[in-house]
């Protein structure tokens, strides 16, 4: 197939994303909002759900992902520039939707549990992913030859990887070994109805497919970025080059 | 092309050096020579273009040709707060040497009185024949000297020279950047000019 | 000729680690730095926790455990700061590589010069501590496993948090962000541990010590996998 028949799929395949997402998240709306009824016991408040919920799930799935292309370029026979700029446009997405994951479990709690805040082992853990994303962005931006940084990135990616299961574990162990009485445990209830279902699993998919658009747009610009950059260089090996000696130059042209 | 800080240290070079060489480089002040060497050495990025040494690529690290390569440079490698002598152990244990090879080249090229002195009370030319002792008593197949006499009295120098052309004679290549045009060339077997971080071609000298 | 770079044996490994523990042990034994820098943060911390929970609330023997970590934590990045520095001068680290050292024998010896720094660190601000703030003696096998392992943890965590945050001209504001996040699981391990050596918390000690010591293995062996690629700072 030839260049133009890809890049016309590549489009079709772009605008039908778009179209999932705006569909898919009309439905949210629409079935979280309206058609779910509200809670027996946390009344309207427990609709947050259906942004919270997707919202964490996506902020992991963002993390999975960043691993995955971090081990894509680290492994020598898949290696390309394009793994390093997927995993971070991944973590971009992953901090907001980690933050957004925060602000509306923060927001659920209020009404329901009387807190802004509690020291669940999960939110804990949460709370530790989010820093380590903002680290590794940071670790991005430490100046270093292109290959270098991409291979650093990996690493460093990869290292987040093994260590928030660590994380979770240590939080997790330590919270049950010791209960606060206080705590409310934020377990859904499990016997949620239809429409609850339909509208929780609605959300995981419009969250899932937002984030795959989010991703793509995010990655397309770093590759515009890293043209722009490659003529910034282009650019200043001219110059380089025009202080050689005109004798040295011959000889090289020759 | 090597690009160091968004700055293209070299912007063109196309080089080709086989055994026995003693190649001299050339060229004025921020010409480019000592990141050639860098990058000869796997200390300074390929940006784009090839570059192969011993069969491996530069460009890729890790740099796997290090272990045949023998770069001094302008910084000594040496800890301040340790004799002279703890360093030259350290690197005897770091390339499996017996440290009495490195000990003797430092005898060698004068430093017997500082072998119990602290790096970092050293004069200059003294650190400068620290890093050379630590550089020419390893056996390597590509010798990459920046400014090897600087610092030298005449006997120091020589013995430089004598080294380097034993080398050369074993079947190493040795790329030699010094201002000491006289000196330098009566033992090299090539010169290249270099100049705004592009080298000129090889010119052998009789 | 032969490459100076020919695979090294266990033993010759081994002997590696031991000759750059003891290069940095040696240079801070001469030369003071760290230890200047961190038994004086160490020890003002001890007060300003003191000042700020109020001495006579009762508080401080039963928090103990958790300030003295955090003390040892913030200490730690110090060590590893310096420890980094310490190659730079002359480019000394990037000459041993380049003339044959195991990276991954660099990682180890100097995660163990950093570990050994940071238990005598522990033990004068533990034994400060005890003092200070009328601590009851804790059980000492419990202690000591915990030190031996938490440094360890500490050390080898944060020498490859290090090499990953600390670029080529010395900038290193970024390895307090990372490297303390990552040590949340060493925070309550250690933490509880102490607590339960010092008779303020409930539950076994050898799970959290067991905890440490897992820790410590996963950081010693991605630091030796990774470290080679992360020190190529060109």
């Amino acid at each position: 197939m030839n260049t133009s028949g890809i890049v016309r799929i590549v489009r079709i395949v772009r605008i039908a994303l778009s179209v999932v997402v705006v569909v898919s998240m009309s439905a949210l709306v629409l079935l979280g909002l309206v058609v779910a009824p509200p809670d027996r016991f946390q009344g309207d408040a427990q609709r947050l759900m259906y942004l919270h919920v997707p919202a964490a799930w996506v902020a992991y799935l963002a993390f999975a992902t960043t691993s995955l292309m971090s081990a894509l370029y680290l492994w020598h026979r898949t290696r390309r520039r394009r793994w390093d700029r997927l995993a971070a446009a991944s973590a971009e997405l992953g901090v907001l939707f980690t933050v957004l994951t925060l602000a509306l479990g923060s927001l659920w709690g209020r009404p329901v549990w009387g807190v802004w805040w509690t020291w669940d082992a999960r939110l804990i853990t949460t709370t530790v992913l989010l820093f380590l994303y903002v680290g590794y962005l940071a670790i991005r931006r430490i100046p270093a030859s292109e290959e270098v940084r991409a291979r650093r990135n990996a690493i460093a990616a990869l290292v987040a990887f093994v260590d928030v299961p660590v994380v979770h574990f240590s939080v997790v162990w330590w919270r049950t070994l010791h209960q606060q009485a206080t705590v409310v445990t934020p377990e859904l209830d499990p016997q949620i109805e239809g429409a609850m279902a339909a509208a929780l699993l609605v959300g995981v998919l419009a969250f899932t497919a937002l984030f795959f658009r989010l991703l793509w747009a995010r990655y397309e610009l770093a590759v515009h970025v890293d043209r722009l950059d490659a003529d910034v260089v282009a650019d200043a090996v001219r110059r380089r080059r025009a202080t050689a000696t005109d004798s040295v130059l011959q000889e090289v042209s020759a | 092309m090597s690009v160091v800080g968004g700055f293209p240290v070299l912007a063109g070079v196309d080089l080709d050096l086989s055994a026995g060489e003693i190649v001299l480089l050339t060229g004025g002040n921020g010409a480019g020579k000592t990141s050639l060497l860098r990058v000869i050495a796997g200390l300074a990025p390929v940006t784009s273009g090839e570059a192969t040494a011993f069969g491996y690529d530069l460009a890729r690290p890790p740099r796997a040709h290090r272990g045949r390569v023998v770069f001094v440079g302008g910084d000594a490698g040496c800890y301040e707060a340790l004799t002279v002598r703890r360093n030259l152990e350290l690197y005897a244990a770091a390339s499996r040497q017996a440290p009495a090879e490195l000990l003797g080249a430092a005898v060698d090229l004068g430093l017997e009185v500082q072998l119990d002195v602290p790096f970092g009370r050293l004069s200059t030319g003294q650190r400068q024949r620290c890093a050379l002792a630590i550089g020419l008593a390893r056996r390597a197949d590509l010798f990459l000297l920046d400014e090897p006499h600087s610092g030298l009295d005449e006997r120091g120098r020589d013995l430089i020279d004598r080294t380097v052309v034993d080398a050369a004679a074993g079947g190493a290549i040795v790329v030699v950047v010094s201002h000491e045009l006289e000196r330098a060339r009566r033992i090299a077997t090539a010169e290249i000019v270099v100049s705004g971080g592009v080298c000129g071609s090889k010119k052998e000298i009789s | 000729m032969s490459s100076s770079h020919a695979r090294l044996t266990a033993a010759g490994f081994t002997s590696q680690i031991a000759t750059v523990a003891r290069k940095d042990l040696e240079i801070e034994a001469r030369t003071g730095v760290a230890a200047g820098r961190m038994v004086p943060f160490a020890g003002i911390l001890v007060v300003l926790f003191a000042i700020a929970l109020d001495p006579d609330s009762g508080l401080l023997p039963r928090l103990a455990p958790g300030l003295f970590w955090i003390a040892v934590l913030l200490s730690a990045l110090m060590a590893i700061t310096r420890s980094f520095a310490l190659e730079r001068e002359h480019r000394a680290g990037e000459g041993l590589i380049g003339a044959g050292l195991d990276p991954a024998a660099m990682f180890l010896g100097k995660a163990a010069a950093i570990a050994v720094e940071l238990l005598t660190l522990e033990l004068l601000v533990g034994s400060t501590m005890v003092v200070l703030y009328e601590v009851s003696r804790p059980g000492a096998v419990i202690v000591a496993a915990c030190l031996l392992l938490a440094s360890a943890g500490i050390a080898c965590a944060g020498t490859l948090y290090g090499a990953l945050t600390i670029a080529g001209d010395g900038r290193d504001s970024l390895l307090a962000v990372l490297l303390l996040p990552a040590l949340v699981p060493l925070m309550v391990a250690a933490t509880r541990a102490f607590e339960i050596a010092v008779d303020v918390g409930t539950g076994t000690a050898t799970t959290w010590v067991g905890l440490l010591g897992v820790f410590a293995a996963i950081y010693a062996s991605l630091g030796s996998l990774t470290f080679a690629s992360l020190i190529e700072e060109t």
